[in-house]
């Protein structure tokens, strides 16, 4: 028997099963397509393509910590739309006290300002990612319903102190000088924030990306999502790796807050759980525990969004909707489902 | 008979009893017992919400289903209701109409979304649903030709059930015997039979199926249960409840807008009223809307008092201030859902034990 030791065998997919799992990369451009054609003025097109980038970039932020926090612990956060709302107001306090830093015109001035807003931002949202999780996630690991139910009561009470901290009324700010005004690409109008918003969002995924494959943590968690168990009794504290994923992504809700309230302009404490119904749909459509299908979820949200804001403005939230029931009748459990080997 | 009428669900405790009682009587003879507009609101406003908040129990208690939808199916209702007397004029043939035009479209709409989204995960309901009711509000408030977008609408109801109307002329007890007492009955009254036809549901063998796919939905479907079937049948009953109570409002409010049915707010106060009065038993939405419309509108006065008696002491004030309530109920809400699941229903019951 021993001469003949059993190989593991890695079967080859073939190619047209390879092909079907890449699909849904198509469909980004196949959106901007539609739209293309939808729209007809291509500069317009060029202005809303942008804008849809840059909603799905600061969408893909805010909802890859809730998607990869899924995937590895089975618990799915309601209350993860406060950290935005705390994150947007964390960042917006520290731009006030920088008033000087953002306007004026120095660029360096200006990108050290929002420097330091985001990471304050994601120092507190991160901190009280901690918190949350040691408070209210943990006593009701693999229990959905109570899950829902207390990570909801957590979302209440966050906005409540919201409020207690920085009052009833909605926060203006406009942002520093550097970011406003538009880009003027023959007669398209580009603003720069949203230039801004898509290199940070890019930068982001590609640096979640190169973590999860290349390094010893990603790996640790992408095993833990597969199957958290055989994690366990190799010797690692999941545990651990669970509470660094859940502050991580509580620090870049956080991020996601401190952007979307500069885009914005104006924040409420309530801002959070507005958010959240498109981070929801994003994280179905792109199936719950993967942050590929988050990414080409949130970019294809953002741009149906922008797209449909402008061809028929009433629908826009609809339209969101009606893609999400388009992709969950293709495929029902999201664009890559994540496999869990439990 | 009285056994019967609660289909053999009895309170079995004394004091869960009493306070049921007391909630029934108050409720009964609202008007004599605590005359003047504010009272009567609150007693009304109460009736609606145990329907309300039972009929999300059923879904949330009985079937372990986590819905975020179950204002649109209220609001569904409201407006079914609010649509017909404002559009065929104010009579019992348009109230009927609207009120059963509404309940339909609820159950169509559960139906959907049931047999969409049940057969995945109890969490993908909840997102779904999420999603579902935050664009049905937003849709709601910018079809302003047909809904009147966030004013509502605003719409006349027969004439027997104004104020205006007048039954007998002289006073019963003090009160004024008017259509708005007429109308208040009328609430109370559906209120009652909608509440027992919900008890009766849910310990039929149904009912009992029910909480055994909660329990164990695997086993369940291995006895030979359509887990699915039962779920979303769950659902579709608990949305038609919901609209039914929608419609009371409309009627007793005569103006239906967004704030008032479709609302975040509305959605987490059920939330917050099924769990504190007690998840998978009825009596507990009883307790638990009663609880917290009188919190509602009563507990900010006395939040009111403690600021003042406390603005000596830094922080606290703010923490106490009248509009702050809502953080203590939160704070509550998180530690029944870990100490007391089963809620105060619950807990009166373990005590009697």
């Amino acid at each position: 028997m021993s001469e003949t030791a059993i190989k593991p065998r890695i079967e080859k997919i073939p190619l047209k099963d390879q092909l079907f799992q890449k699909l849904p990369v198509l469909l980004v451009p196949l959106l901007a397509v539609a739209g293309l054609i939808a729209i007809g003025n291509p500069a317009s097109w060029l202005t809303l393509t942008v804008a849809g980038l840059a909603m799905g970039m600061m969408i893909f932020i805010m909802a890859s910590g809730l998607t990869v926090v899924f995937g590895l612990m089975d618990v799915i956060n309601f209350g993860h739309g406060a950290f935005v709302a705390v994150g947007a107001f964390v960042g917006f306090t520290v731009l006030a006290w920088l008033a000087g830093w953002t306007a004026s015109p120095s660029v360096m001035l200006n990108l050290a300002a929002v420097l330091i807003a985001i990471l304050v931002a994601m120092l507190v949202t991160g901190l009280l990612g901690l918190a949350f999780e040691r408070v209210i996630v943990m006593p009701v690991y693999g229990e959905h319903l109570k899950q829902i139910l207390v990570t909801m009561g957590g979302l209440i009470v966050a906005q409540q102190m919201i409020y207690v901290v920085w009052g009833p009324d909605e926060l203006h700010l406009s942002r520093p000088q550097a970011f406003q005004g538009a880009l003027v690409i023959g007669e398209a109008a580009i603003e720069k924030y949203r230039l801004v918003a898509v290199g940070i969002g890019l930068a982001l995924f590609l640096a979640m990306r190169h973590i999860l494959k290349n390094t010893k943590i990603g790996l640790l968690v992408r095993a833990g999502v597969e199957n958290g168990e055989m994690v366990e009794a190799l010797g690692y504290r999941i545990r651990r790796l669970f509470l660094i994923v859940f502050m991580t992504g509580s620090a870049l809700a956080g991020l996601g807050g401190v952007m979307w309230g500069l885009y914005q302009e104006t924040i409420t404490a309530h801002m959070g759980s507005e958010i959240m119904v498109l981070v929801f749909i994003v994280v179905i459509i792109g199936g719950l525990g993967s942050v590929e299908g988050c990414f080409i979820g949130a970019l294809l949200v953002g741009l149906l969004a922008n797209y449909t804001a402008f061809l028929a403005p009433k629908v826009a939230l609809v339209s969101t909707i009606a893609l999400m029931v388009v992709i969950l009748m293709w495929r029902p459990q999201g664009l890559y489902p994540v496999v869990k080997a439990k | 008979m009285l056994t019967r009428l609660l289909s053999g669900d009895t309170p079995r405790s004394g004091l869960l009893t009493v306070l049921l009682l007391i909630v029934l009587v108050s409720l009964a003879f609202a008007p004599f017992l605590f005359p003047g507009t504010k009272s009567l609101e609150t007693a009304a406003r109460i009736c609606i919400f145990i329907v309300l908040v039972a009929s999300y129990d059923l879904l949330l208690g009985y079937a372990g289903i986590v819905s975020f939808a179950h204002t649109m199916f209220f609001g569904i209702g409201a407006y079914g209701t609010a649509l017909a007397l404002s559009t065929t004029g104010p009579n019992y043939g348009s109230l009927i109409w609207g009120t059963a035009a509404g309940a339909v479209v609820a159950a169509l709409f559960a139906l959907a979304i049931g047999l969409f989204s049940l057969r995945v995960k109890a969490i993908f309901f909840a997102m779904v649903t999420l999603a579902v009711a935050s664009a049905f509000a937003v849709l709601v408030s910018q079809m302003s030709w047909l809904t009147g977008g966030e004013d509502g609408l605003n719409y006349r109801i027969p004439r027997e059930l104004t104020p205006a109307f007048k039954l007998i002329d002289a006073k019963i007890l003090d009160v004024r015997v008017n259509g708005k007492l007429l109308a208040y009955y009328l609430v109370f009254l559906v209120s009652v039979i909608l509440f027992l036809v919900m008890l009766r549901i849910v310990n039929s063998p149904f009912g009992r199926t029910l909480k055994a796919v909660r329990d164990n939905a695997f086993r369940a479907e291995a006895i030979g249960y359509r887990v699915v079937w039962y779920r979303t049948t769950a659902t579709v009953l608990s949305a038609v409840m919901a609209a039914l109570a929608g419609s009371l409002l409309a009627i007793w409010l005569r103006y239906t807008g967004p704030a008032t049915t479709l609302s975040m707010e509305i959605m987490i106060d059920i939330l917050l009223m099924v769990v504190i009065g007690g998840m998978g038993t009825l009596y507990g939405a009883v307790l638990g809307a009663t609880l917290f419309i009188l919190a509602q509108t009563y507990l900010q006065t006395l939040m009111g008092v403690a600021a003042d008696a406390t603005s000596a002491v830094p922080l606290l004030p703010i923490l106490v201030a009248p509009e702050r309530w809502l953080l203590w109920l939160g704070v509550l809400f998180i530690l029944s859902v870990y100490f007391f699941p089963s809620g105060i229903v619950g807990r009166l019951r373990a005590g009697r034990a």
